[in-house]
């Protein structure tokens, strides 16, 4: 018989520090998440060295809480995964530092995580992947539409040329004079609106599975400033329903195309935006219907930033025995594909 | 008892292994790359050649500030992980005492250890050796040079200024406090990490969860934020 695998997790990429446990790449034992967006609020947005600073503060209380969720010791543990990148460097380094620490007091090896992998990996928490995929990340950093012919295999198809979808919520939030964060806002806005503004959707040229956000926002900044000169009022649910309607519609519809175009199996969600009810509610029923497509979306704890997702992907790496040694570093600029 | 050191806080990278009193190794590097990417080696590297296991060290002591936010912060997440996770004391030692204590222990007088703040300005502090012990006569602060060696020139006593930064205050520290300023010699301005642990040796143990770096000041945004909301509680 096979001896289980037991994979801890450290992420610190952003303004969460969360530190996790998982049995045999799937099963969570722990997942503790300390957020700091309380403390972030107050600035409208994450300030990266009050993030570090609370990864600091942090790092060792979750480590414990999370050991003892799982009632392990290191010894229970084959090895230790971290975010190594992308992120805030500042915010990375405490996680990397102290995933080196653990590691090495313990003589275990130590895996660097792609952060984006992990997002796309915490569908393998509820569902095993099915070969070949695609997996839609969207977040606050990244929109990307991710090809994989196998565990660990990321082809980048399409991703954005400016802005981020979670970054233009974010923004028309501000237009909106939402607090931060802006996205569930929105989503929750939209859905008491209706989408009579009519807004631009960028397409781009003709097969290609890129976005791009920045018209868009644009475009809505124009709409507020506008009908600001006219003395005319706009109600903000129809604003805010018009702007998640152009953001899903090319979205889900880019994504269909893919889908079509790489004849995959199985289509997963990932990310931060992957919590937005508009979002999941359109890709579902665009996929009701085609049976063929495993459509597969992780529920909203384990969409926003979380270890149980890193220590996924590590268990795939520590399989293929991809470590990292002592010298390793937060890389904010980390490409997506394993190096093999 | 066996004490592993560390000193990310500024520009010297430090480590020590230390056994009660005697010295068994000591890393030392004073150059611009990144900690990060080095501490953990160095560790690897020192208890490797020392025939040492993560498992024998009894106690961490590492340096924890002022100095550079991210130098400091790594040094402090590689003590506290280490110590929390092998179950061992943990004590905090000023970067700045670190700095006196590698020049100034036979030196009739008081102590200025010092690093660059940028802008004229300098992270120091005041020290002095009585009955070979190092006594903190003014808190660790930041300063402006020329305030600085005002406040020193109402004391009597000569300081010995100590740091490898000192070349960019020098002629400031000359000009105003003449033949009263001493400094120390070029062997021994990097802060020594066995320095480090012996000042550590005998400090009480810290709580690990609750151990943050010594900063000194607020984080920019927190500092203009608490300006804005005119001085309310900090969360
Ligand atoms: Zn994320």
């Amino acid at each position: 018989m096979k001896k289980d695998q037991y994979i801890l997790g450290i992420e610190t990429s952003c303004d969460e520090t969360a530190v996790a446990i998982i049995k045999n790449g799937r099963e969570i034992i722990a997942n503790v998440v300390a957020s700091q967006i309380e403390s972030h609020k107050r600035f409208g947005g994450v300030v990266p060295e009050i993030a570090s600073r609370h990864h600091v503060e942090q790092m060792t209380i979750v480590l414990e809480e999370a050991l003892n969720k799982a009632s392990m010791t290191m010894n229970d543990i084959d090895a230790v995964a971290v975010t190594e990148g992308p992120g805030l460097v500042g915010a990375l380094l405490v996680g990397v530092n102290a995933a080196k620490a653990i590691a090495f007091a313990h003589q275990k090896p130590l895996i660097g995580v792609h952060h984006i992998a992990g997002h796309i990996y915490a569908n393998r928490l509820i569902k095993e992947m099915t070969f070949p995929s695609l997996a839609l990340v969207v977040s606050g950093g990244h929109t990307e539409l991710v090809y994989m012919k196998a565990h660990g295999d990321f082809e980048v198809i399409g991703e954005t040329r400016d802005d981020a979808a979670g970054e233009a919520y974010d923004k028309v939030a501000r237009v909106l004079n939402m607090p931060y964060p802006g996205g569930p806002h929105i989503d929750r806005l939209a859905h008491e609106g209706e989408a009579t503004i009519k807004l631009p959707r960028a397409w781009l040229e003709e097969g290609s599975f890129d976005f791009s956000f920045s018209g868009l926002k644009s475009a809505v900044i124009n709409t507020v400033h506008n009908a600001e000169q006219r003395g005319e009022t706009i109600l903000p649910e129809d604003l805010a329903a018009s702007f998640q309607e152009s953001v899903i519609e090319v979205l889900v519809t880019k994504t269909l195309k893919a889908v079509e175009a790489y004849d995959v199996k199985q289509l997963l969600l990932a990310g931060g935006v992957a919590a937005n009810k508009g979002l999941r509610k359109a890709l579902t029923e665009t996929f009701k219907n085609k049976e063929e497509i495993d459509l597969v979306i992780p529920p909203l704890h384990l969409c926003t930033d979380n270890a149980a997702m890193i220590a996924a992907v590590g268990a795939i790496m520590f399989e293929k025995g991809m470590f990292s040694d002592m010298s390793m570093n937060a890389n904010p600029g980390l490409d997506i594909q394993f190096q093999q | 008892m066996k004490i592993l050191a560390i000193d990310t806080s500024n520009f010297t990278l430090g480590i020590a292994l230390v056994d009660d009193d005697k010295i068994i190794g000591e890393y030392i590097t004073n150059i611009k790359k990144n900690h990060s990417v080095r501490v953990m080696p160095a560790i690897e590297m020192l208890l490797k050649d020392c025939d040492t296991l993560p498992q024998d060290i009894e106690k961490i002591v590492v340096a924890e500030g002022p100095g550079s936010y991210t130098g400091v912060r790594i040094g402090v997440t590689i003590a506290k992980t280490l110590a929390w996770t092998l179950n061992i004391p943990l004590s905090g030692v000023s970067s700045l005492a670190v700095l006196a204590a590698s020049a100034g222990s036979y030196f009739n007088g008081v102590i200025s250890p010092l690093f660059d703040a940028r802008r004229g300005q300098i992270y120091t502090g005041l020290y002095q050796f009585q009955e070979s012990r190092l006594l903190d006569l003014a808190s660790d602060h930041l300063t402006l040079t020329v305030n600085w060696t005002q406040r020193l020139l109402n004391k009597e006593e000569p300081v010995l200024f100590v740091g490898n930064d000192l070349s960019i205050h020098k002629e400031q520290i000359k000009a105003d406090l003449g033949d009263r300023a001493y400094f120390a010699r070029v062997t021994e301005q990097n802060p020594r990490p066995s320095e480090l642990a012996i000042l550590g040796r005998d400090k009480e143990a810290v709580d690990i969860h609750n151990f943050v770096p010594n900063y000194i000041r607020l984080a920019e945004a927190e500092a203009k934020w608490i300006e804005a909301t005119k001085g309310s509680k900090l969360q």
